[in-house]
């Protein structure tokens, strides 16, 4: 690992007590990049029980139209590129903390923050369209299950655009300290996370709906 | 130590004659109740199998309950602290003979159990006909709330909250549900099957004698669940031919329109026969919520 | 701005009003009693703002006892109204306070005290079996802890105002979509479940980031105690099912709040997905429940056995493969349903499978007995209890597994009878053992033996006398949650031994709440003077005072072995030599509190439709959330002077 690292999450452990735990032999940033390990385990499980409704219910169109018609290929392609690119930026903002480079980190977290927004934006107008074409959540079984997974991933990203907003908020007050290192870590983490959902909703739900 | 218990010998004699109260009680609930207990006195060849099932599964399940319960009570006496004559091993923590006895046994017993019980399964399907050398009769019955309907397609009457047919014929009921998840149960005759909405769930039973049987709802439904009851009678040929064509005669109709009305909640309906006006009235109420206008 | 809340809302029956005015008077009083004995900023500081998992532990126990003595209450009105509606009696319940009875008790029983016993045990022992001074994230056990209560106290909310469900504990569509279902109850019982299980969740990752980061040095997996083993196939099991739930509550709630149509009778709705569902998280909930039981017991019946466990290889891995298997076995719960005979045959299979490895610890358990010297204390008491009654109730799961077999008894009271035996006979006599057995670790002294028997006699005599009927009234076509029948059925005799069983237990239950009382006034008489180790434990809690420093360990153990006490029992250390350090500890924070109450408020606020309260609500937890982890931790400092002192000054006292 490299010094950086070492000094960000390891940075006392003979000469400075760390204060975090009890128990001073302790690694917090292990613990809690574990737990959090942990917690998107549980999401995961979340996002599957979501996919297996929507396997389950895709076809209950009830009438309506089916996936074929409502969605939109290359939409969904400009957002599945937003979303990787910004996977990237948030992760040089990770080497730009590891280098301690306060202002470069708040950039990479700024840059990440507006393409969130240019994915949420697109991804609600394309809600939109459906809902004013005379489709909404409570057509059919499948319109609810499409609405609710997608849906659900865009909460998702709204929260991580949240922490990604109170992280900025921290860098800037506190620069890059032990604390602030970590929860950056941690926000990768989740940020990555969602990108990987994506990738199973743009494979699951719309192209092989459109296939 | 503090608060061993001197009396052992009060414990287990005190914990032995509860246990021998609960065993004398169940023949005595047999007697006392003798048919009343569906389950073990079947009048059908569905429940016949079914309890026959039960009785295989629990003899091979007392080879192993039988052996823990005389362990606890022998190990209880034998090895309580202040037994002189009990051996003192501390060191005794393993023993691979033992392991492989019960690890071994136990799914010897349960390959058997599981070999059989697969058959069974299958022979015993719900969905699969009775052999009979008599024809099959097809009943279509609707779970509502909060009674049941039954349709005769071939006869074409229907009756609310009591069903009859002829003894010694394979009758095969068509279920389904303008209500929320009921389960379709007459004990005396055979397993149940879950009657529930946009579903066509099956049940084949037969009765091999004459009488009245209790049949009800096993599953809430709402408020006036407990109130799903209905009669089964199986009758002989003649007194069945007698009853279709009383029944033939009945003032009321059943149509959509009056189904409509019949299907608003209600509580312990009486008995209602009608004449069927729709003979696809069954499959209208199966589909009834399949497609944004059928309904 | 009150939503759909009116004063209907406040109207019940007179048995309701009652239930609500003697909890409303018990609040009442015993905030008198808080500010007559001046407590509340002991109250404040000590317990409700803690972050220690060993208060947490206590906190949970008294909900669960509170919620006990609800869900109880529940039960015995249950068994007063099939005693006497019969016929053309209607007994003193209306059908649907009837139903909401049931549902309430059966939530309760599950998410309030099976659940409640199982984290609060956690909380208590496990660090302390690790050699840990704390769990891995004390402010997020906190905040667990708070949402758990928070979900308590809407199901007794519910009580005083509007409706509970009457759909059951599982509330199984299409019953409880809007349809069928309009008014408040399922949304009460949707929120008091979505935040528990969200409670649960966060719990399970801090306590299985516990046990895989924070064990002593020399404790490697095969060296931790079985009840470490068996917590941490639960929390496998929480991490794993309870999203689940979460999701499938998620999209009921959209159901019901939304129009959307995942489990509805019309718009292509699916309501066999939300039984399938709810199932797959519901069998692995059984098996959370049972499994730190299982671990009790293995504490208890090695140290009052004087011998080590028997087998602990092979009881470990009877854990790992129940906990495997209880994923694949969900559709036993609906065999009628009308799946094929494949599918439920070999669903069949998988069940009888677990029979398997839960054999094998019932004998391993008894030879830990064999040759050794066997005390019956009160916990082993419990622990014949449990033979007995699991035994026989397990017995019944194996008939119950037979799709034949289960097509005449599903849903009938027989199934109420096994799973009774395995939730009281299993969950609830450990939890009874274990609640003796670790008493005076955490309080200092010893509960009253005596009460304690008296106690076992009438929950055994009461337990058989209320559940064994029903074994013969599934057989007579008794269906479970019917709030009358017909005279004609026969059932009124078994019904009457049924409530006269209860009764016992009744008494049992009395029994143990007066006993615990009396012990605290007693407890000079019961002190433990042993210096820690009253019952001659083999594990790290007994090497430690009662009740435990809060720093838990003044030095970290190493071990090298299971049943490390044991295996230090002749060594003496002198003190003079341990070289010892600064101890750190998280500082007390209301923050965990506050986000328990704001959570309680969002409820409320969405069950009755208030809008702009749950908006409040939702942005309030929002808020504190990002405030606690933009903070800094701060932490009080015990200087190593201090903790050699407290050492000295304990070993002092025992003459050790």
């Amino acid at each position: 690992m490299s010094k950086s690292l070492t000094i960000h999450h390891q940075d006392t452990l003979e000469d400075h007590p760390d204060t975090r735990s009890p128990d001073t032999h302790q690694d917090p940033f292990a613990k809690t990049v574990f737990g959090f390990w942990l917690y998107l385990m549980t999401d995961c499980l979340l996002f599957a029980t979501l996919f297996c409704t929507f396997a389950v219910l895709h076809n209950s169109t009830y009438g309506g139209p089916s996936a074929r018609i409502l969605f939109h290929l290359p939409t969904v392609f400009g957002e599945t590129m937003i979303l990787l690119f910004s996977s990237f930026i948030c992760g040089c903002s990770m080497l730009y903390a590891l280098r301690n480079a306060k202002t470069k980190v708040m950039l990479c977290l700024i840059v990440t923050f507006l393409l969130g927004v240019s994915f949420l934006f697109i991804e609600l107008s394309e809600f939109t369209d459906i809902v004013q074409g005379g489709h909404s959540w409570q057509d059919s079984a499948f319109l609810s299950s499409y609405f609710t997974l997608v849906g659900t991933h865009g909460l998702h990203i709204t929260f991580g655009m949240l922490w990604i907003a109170v992280m900025i908020a921290q860098i800037y007050r506190l620069g890059v300290t032990t604390n602030t290192f970590r929860r950056l870590a941690v926000l990768n983490m989740f940020w990555h996370f969602l990108d990987v959902v994506w990738i199973f909703i743009f494979t699951f739900v719309y192209l092989m709906g459109v296939i | 130590m503090k608060g061993v218990i001197k009396p052992v010998r009060f414990m287990l004699v005190c914990t032995c004659l509860l246990i021998l109260l609960i065993l004398v009680m169940q023949p005595l609930q047999i007697l006392y109740f003798r048919e009343k207990i569906a389950v073990l006195f079947p009048k059908g060849l569905i429940a016949f199998e079914e309890r026959n099932l039960l009785f295989f599964i629990q003899i091979l399940m007392l080879l192993v309950v039988i052996p823990v319960y005389i362990l606890t009570f022998i190990f209880s006496w034998i090895y309580r602290a202040d037994n002189p004559k009990g051996r003192y091993d501390p060191d005794l923590v393993d023993n691979v003979l033992a392991e492989v006895i019960w690890w071994g046994l136990p799914l010897f017993l349960t390959i058997i159990i599981g070999v059989v019980t697969w058959v069974k399964t299958h022979q015993l399907d719900p969905y699969k006909p009775i052999p009979s050398s008599r024809a099959e009769k097809t009943i279509q019955v609707v779970a509502l709330q909060w009674k049941w309907l039954f349709i005769y397609p071939e006869e074409k009457i229907a009756t609310l909250n009591f069903v009859q047919f002829p003894k010694d014929t394979p009758i095969h009921f068509e279920i389904t549900a303008d209500a929320p998840m009921n389960s379709f149960w007459i004990p005396h005759l055979g397993g149940q099957i879950y009657a529930m909405p946009n579903m066509r769930t099956q049940l084949h039973l037969i009765a091999d004698t004459e009488g009245d049987f209790r049949g009800s709802s096993a599953n809430l439904s709402g408020e006036g669940f407990a109130g799903m009851t209905f009669v089964t009678r199986s009758s002989s040929d003649e007194d069945y031919q007698k009853w279709i064509d009383k029944a033939k005669q009945a003032t009321k109709k059943l149509d959509l329109a009056s189904y409509d009305e019949l299907a608003k909640p209600s509580q312990n309906n009486p008995v209602e026969i009608f004449q069927l006006a729709d003979a696809t009235l069954f499959e209208q109420i199966v589909n009834k919520y399949m497609h944004p206008h059928s309904h | 701005m009150f939503g759909r809340l009116t004063q209907e809302a406040f109207v019940h029956e007179d048995s309701q009003n009652m239930a609500v005015l003697s909890m409303l008077l018990g609040g009442i009083m015993l905030m008198a009693l808080l500010f007559y004995l001046k407590r509340w900023r002991w109250l404040w500081e000590e317990w409700i703002t803690t972050v220690d998992h060993k208060k947490i532990g206590i906190m949970y126990i008294v909900v669960v006892l509170i919620m006990f003595m609800k869900g109880f209450g529940d039960a015995i009105m249950m068994r007063i109204q099939q005693l006497f509606s019969v016929g053309d009696s209607h007994g003193f319940l209306s059908a649907g306070h009837f139903q909401e009875v049931f549902s309430a008790h059966g939530t309760t029983m599950i998410f309030f005290v099976g659940m409640g016993v199982v984290f609060g045990l956690m909380n208590l022992i496990i660090p302390l079996q690790i050699g840990a001074r704390d769990v891995a994230f004390p402010f997020l056990n906190a905040v667990s802890f708070w949402l758990f209560t928070a979900a308590a106290m809407l199901t007794l909310v519910s009580l005083a105002m509007g409706k509970f469900s009457t759909a059951g504990w599982l509330a199984y569509a299409p019953l409880s979509s809007l349809k069928y279902s309009p008014d408040e109850g399922v949304d009460y019982w949707i929120w008091t479940v979505q935040i528990a299980g969200v409670g649960s969740t966060l719990g399970g990752i801090n306590f299985l980031a516990t046990i895989l980061k924070m064990r002593c040095p020399g404790m490697q997996l095969m060296k931790m105690p079985i009840f470490v083993w068996s917590s941490l196939c639960a929390l496998v099991l929480i991490l794993l099912a309870f999203p689940i739930l979460t999701a499938t509550l998620f999209m009921l709630t959209l159901d019901r709040y939304l129009d959307m149509h995942f489990f509805t009778v019309d718009g292509g709705g699916n309501y066999m997905m939300y039984v399938n569902l709810i199932w797959a998280w519901g069998h692995p909930e059984v098996y959370i429940l049972i499994l730190p039981i299982f671990g009790i017991f293995s504490e208890v019946v090695p140290t009052f056995s004087e011998k080590r466990l028997f087998g602990y290889v092979s009881m470990v891995w009877a854990l790992i493969i129940i906990a495997f298997l209880s994923f694949i076995v969900w559709l036993h719960h609906f065999f009628t349903m009308g799946a094929s005979p494949n599918i439920n045959a070999f669903f069949a299979i998988t069940t009888m499978l677990i029979a398997i490895p839960t054999g094998v610890k019932i004998f391993n358990w008894l030879f830990t007995k064999f040759r050794g010297r066997v005390l019956f204390t009160s916990p082993m008491l419990w622990f014949f209890a449990f033979l007995l009654n699991f035994t026989v109730a397990g017995m019944t799961g194996i008939l119950l597994s037979a799709p034949p077999v289960d097509f005449q008894v599903h849903n009938s009271l027989f199934l109420i009878a096994h799973f009774h035996g395995m939730v009281i006979g299993g969950v609830l006599f450990g939890f009874f053992a274990g609640f003796t057995y670790w008493f005076p670790k955490f309080t200092g002294f010893m509960l009253d033996e005596k009460l304690n028997r008296y106690a076992f006699w009438c929950w055994m005599a009461g337990f058989l006398l209320a559940f064994m009927p029903l074994y013969m009234l599934g057989f007579m076509g008794a269906t479970r949650r019917l709030d009358h029948y017909a005279a004609e059925t026969g059932w009124h005799p078994l019904f009457a031994i049924a409530a006269f069983g209860a009764f016992i237990i009744l008494c049992g239950a009395s029994i143990q709440l007066f006993g615990l009382f009396w012990s605290i006034k007693h407890r000079k008489k019961l002190w433990d003077h042993t210096g820690g180790n009253p019952w001659n434990g083999r594990t790290l809690e007994w090497s430690i005072p009662s009740p435990p420093p809060i720093y838990n360990f003044a030095l970290i153990p190493v071990v090298d072995q299971i049943d490390p006490v044991w295996a230090q029992r002749d060594q003496r250390q002198d003190l003079s030599e341990r070289k010892y350090e600064d101890i750190y500890l998280p500082k007390n924070t209301a923050t965990g509190f506050y986000i328990g109450l704001w959570s309680l408020i969002f409820g409320i606020a969405m069950v009755w439709y208030m809008w702009w309260l749950a908006i409040i609500s939702f942005i309030a937890i929002l808020v504190l959330m990002i405030m606690r982890l933009s903070g800094d931790d701060p932490h009080d400092k015990i200087t190593a002077t201090q903790v050699q002192a407290d050492e000295l000054a304990h070993r002092r006292g025992f003459q050790i």
